[in-house]
């Protein structure tokens, strides 16, 4: 029959599910019999290292940060490409040469447009 | 089973053994301590952990910093009015079954700074503690003389029964009470359903053990 081929792959699944379901079965039926579950304050807390939690978790962070590290990869991005830039830049063509210079022209838009719109100054 | 009949069978190959032994037997070889040390205890604690030592060879190596993974508190130090309240929430935060080791005097009853305003006498008034370590501080052969100790109670713990122990009965609890700082001291000073003050009978006291109460 063409359906036997299939057979092992069956075995092995259950087999899987089995590893992995027993154990926890298997707890779960200790804990019902000889160990009761025993939550409390302190167990359930969120925080587990002795100290209790305080404040909220949803707290705000500096937008500069982030400004941060958009104007940093200006420059970045800059390096990666003007490297191979520099070193073929005998061999270009003059089309390759205003690309390369329109794309050089946009990030440092970018960094104009920061720097008028006061980024740099950190408060 | 008969403790005869059982090794009467051990010699003739057969292995024979109770659900009982089987779940002592785990916890007794398994037992991770909390990753967590207070004062110079802790030095010969680590000691204890590393090569010279070995507290591997008992199925202790794993110290896990939290303390949702531990079994084991082995309270290492002096502990400052200003800690006690952690450790205990830190017990409290523990999984059951867990045990306690108090290593070393401070931990026991304050040690050298007994008389001191700061420090606990004794982590024994906030939580149940199963091992005393006496020592300023123990050696680490005294830390393991220790454990085997408490290996050997979790080995004599029985499942069921009315003595089987605290973490098998539904009405005990598991968490106690966190001290708070008051304006003199913690409060309350001790948990009173944990530890009573010795009361010492002074017209008897020296003359035969009935002197302390």
């Amino acid at each position: 029959m063409q359906n036997d081929t299939y057979l092992p792959i069956l075995v092995l699944l259950l087999g899987a599910i089995g590893f992995a379901v027993a154990p926890l079965a298997l707890a779960c039926l200790w804990a019902k019999k000889f160990s009761p579950a025993k939550p409390g304050k302190d167990k359930n807390a969120i925080y587990e290292c002795g100290l209790e939690a305080s404040g909220d978790a949803w707290v705000q962070f500096k937008p500069g940060y982030y400004l941060y590290a958009i104007i940093f990869l200006v420059f970045d991005v800059e390096t990666v490409f003007l490297l191979p830039f520099a070193v073929s830049f005998t061999g270009l063509t003059l089309g390759a040469c205003i690309a390369m210079l329109v794309f050089l022209l946009l990030l440092i838009e970018g960094l104009a447009w920061a720097y008028q719109k006061n980024v740099f100054a950190w408060t | 089973m008969d403790e005869a009949l059982k090794i009467e069978l051990g010699k003739q190959g057969i292995f024979a053994t109770s659900l009982q032994e089987l779940y002592n037997w785990g916890r007794k070889s398994s037992i991770w301590p909390l990753n967590f040390g207070l004062a110079c205890c802790a030095i010969e604690m680590i000691a204890t952990t590393m090569a010279r030592y070995d507290l591997a060879r008992f199925g202790a190596e794993v110290f896990r910093p939290s303390p949702r993974q531990a079994d084991l508190m082995i309270v290492a130090g002096t502990i400052t009015k200003k800690m006690a309240p952690q450790v205990v929430r830190l017990y409290n935060q523990m999984p059951e079954p867990k045990y306690v080791i108090s290593m070393g005097a401070c931990a026991i009853s304050g040690g050298p700074f007994k008389q001191g305003y700061n420090v606990l006498k004794g982590i024994d008034r906030y939580i149940p503690v199963d091992i005393y370590i006496p020592g300023c501080p123990p050696r680490p052969e005294a830390l393991i003389e220790g454990f085997m100790a408490l290996q050997k109670k979790i080995d004599e713990q029985p499942l069921t029964g009315s003595s089987r122990p605290r973490h098998l009965k539904a009405d005990e609890p598991s968490e106690f009470i966190v001290p708070q700082f008051g304006a003199h001291d913690l409060e309350p000073s001790q948990n009173p359903t944990v530890w009573h003050a010795p009361l010492v009978n002074i017209s008897i006291a020296g003359k035969d053990d009935t002197g302390t109460a």
